[in-house]
């Protein structure tokens, strides 16, 4: 077993939905996807947002894309134009989920 | 099989994407996404000054420039960049048509506006209330400045099925502007929920533009070429509901199975629905290929029944807010931010100004990540070569915001050293104008569609 940052299994996009960001995670290799799964659980996702999601992280599969959806709530400020924040609209979460140490076995 | 083109993700977009996408490549449909909601007030403010204005005028420069190849090779477009002022826009493509010489059919599609009615609709016990949070419209009702409901696709085929060449509206769906071509070209009906989930998704695939062709791409993004000259994505459709994404051969950009996936999950919620006014179309069923260079085949969309509701968009007065920032230096640049930041909230504390929040941030050190970044540490902070203490005060009080204003530049002269970064001058107070998404009754609004010249 390794630890891993997850942005070497995975790439990603981020979005607003008023005060929900949403995070797309994209394994980059099919036999990583497994490895998502397991790893990437809503309740690590919401633990590595720790003072940024406010509120609950749901968690979507995609296996057909091989890919995760996070929905984080709260997390942006109030969202859209009531946010004071340098990206209101969760912009750069993807990366910042992307930061995330994973073990990487299969 | 019909291309259909986006040649605009967003109003502020690239004003020459449209232009390339019409000229670089066979084309049958241009879509142009104009809609921001943030620009709703200023549309209105500018209608109430002038009662030909209030739409994107972008939207009739770029006609100007394009018209005689949208004729010469009947090439349609889609846009909602009516604004809050529809008539006016088709009147302003008109005139542009007759001062070019071309005889062209011009269609509206209206009915999304539902400001005059909320009144009533609240009387009659339509709540509208707050999607996200549950609250009933009256708690902001009378801070409202707009109300729209997102139409879907079946009046704009309507309007192309009656021989308009331009469609112009305002709120309709992002997506039902590619899926409307498809509907009027394949006559698709309304219950064939399977084919009406593939154009939606195609729509999603293609809204945001250069999103889904190698722009903000995260996948191998150094090695993606020439983005400056970045081709804007083209739907290849099918009457089965297939299709494939590509891009004029020649253009930047790259279109893969990674580029494609990337957009596909871009703002969606859960991905089995994917709620659009004509269907709701299931992600999980997707299936993805590359079918050549910058061509990715899309198959087996799978959809389910529209639901019972447009989604509204109310727009609503919401206070005021401003930015200020200040750039500190090596050394110490992050230790001399946060002491900055420290000094102006207590001026602000004996100002006794009252503010709904007030959030500083740290730019160069984790702003965008948070504690996903980490505080700097004592390794780290060291070598940071200058920080931004950025900060932001939001209230209903406009005056409170006024005086924060003047509270930044001194900090170059009265605080921590050394400052730099204020040529901008000083914060501006913004008007917030937040929005209040709600559901509406199908049966409670009512789409129209008007072509002009007349059919008769």
């Amino acid at each position: 077993m390794a630890k891993r940052k997850l942005i070497e299994l995975a790439h990603a996009r981020s979005g607003d939905k008023g005060d929900v960001a949403n995070v797309g995670v994209i394994a980059r290799k099919p036999e990583y996807y497994p490895i998502l799964v397991r790893e990437v659980t809503a309740e690590r996702v919401k633990e590595h947002f720790a003072g940024v999601c406010l509120g609950k992280v749901e968690r979507f599969e995609l296996p057909n894309l091989g890919a995760l959806n996070f929905l984080l709530h709260q997390s942006l400020d109030g969202g859209g134009t009531l946010a004071l924040k340098a990206d209101p609209q969760g912009k750069t979460y993807s990366t910042a989920l992307l930061r995330m140490e994973i073990d990487d076995s299969l | 099989m019909i291309r259909i083109a986006n040649g605009q993700g967003f109003w502020g977009d690239s004003l020459e994407a449209p232009v390339e996408q019409v000229r670089r490549g066979p084309l049958d449909y241009l879509t142009l996404d104009y809609l921001a909601e943030v620009t709703m007030s200023i549309l209105q403010k500018q209608k109430s000054r002038d009662p030909k204005a209030g739409y994107a005028r972008d939207f009739v420069d770029m006609i100007a420039r394009v018209l005689p190849d949208l004729v010469e090779r009947r090439i349609c477009v889609v846009a909602n960049a009516g604004g809050v002022n529809p008539a006016a826009c088709r009147e302003a493509v008109l005139e542009v048509a007759k001062r070019l010489g071309f005889d062209v059919k011009v269609a509206t599609v209206t009915g999304d506006d539902i400001m005059d009615r909320l009144d009533d609709l609240l009387a009659r016990g339509v709540e509208l209330k707050n999607m996200d949070t549950g609250e009933p419209l009256s708690a902001i009702r009378d801070q409202v400045e707009s109300a729209n409901a997102y139409l879907g696709a079946f009046p704009v085929a309507k309007a192309l099925g009656r021989g308009a060449q331009i469609v112009i509206t305002w709120r309709v769906a992002d997506a039902a502007l590619a899926l409307a071509p498809m509907i009027h070209e394949f006559g698709w009906q309304a219950d064939q929920w399977d084919k009406l989930a593939a154009g939606a998704v195609a729509g999603h695939s293609v809204e945001c533009g250069a999103q889904c062709t190698g722009g903000n791409c995260q996948a191998d993004w150094e090695t993606i070429p020439d983005l400056a000259g970045v081709g804007y994505p083209i739907v290849e459709a099918e009457p089965d509901g297939s299709f494939a994404i590509t891009k004029h051969t020649g253009t930047g950009g790259r279109v893969t199975v990674a580029s494609v996936k990337e957009q596909l999950l871009y703002e969606i919620g859960d991905p089995r629905e994917y709620i659009t006014p004509d269907c709701v179309a299931d992600f999980t069923t997707i299936q993805l290929e590359q079918a050549g260079p910058d061509r990715v085949r899309f198959t087996g969309i799978r959809g389910r029944p529209a639901t019972q509701f447009y989604k509204v968009s109310i727009s609503y007065a919401a206070g005021f807010k401003a930015m200020g920032s200040l750039v500190y230096a090596w050394p110490d640049a992050y230790k001399k931010a946060r002491a900055a930041e420290r000094i102006l909230r207590q001026r602000l504390e004996r100002l006794g100004l009252r503010f709904d929040a007030i959030r500083t941030e740290f730019l160069g050190a984790n702003a965008c990540h948070g504690i996903a970044a980490a505080e700097p540490s004592a390794a780290t902070e060291p070598l940071l070569a200058e920080v931004v203490l950025r900060v932001g005060v939001r209230s209903e009080n406009r005056a409170a915001v006024e005086r924060f204003t003047r509270e930044i530049a001194p900090l170059a002269l009265n605080g921590p050293p050394v400052v730099s970064g204020l040529g901008a001058g000083r914060p501006r107070v913004e008007e917030i104008v937040a929005f209040w998404p709600a559901l509406i009754p199908k049966g409670e609004v009512t789409p129209e569609v008007t072509v002009w010249p007349s059919e008769n």
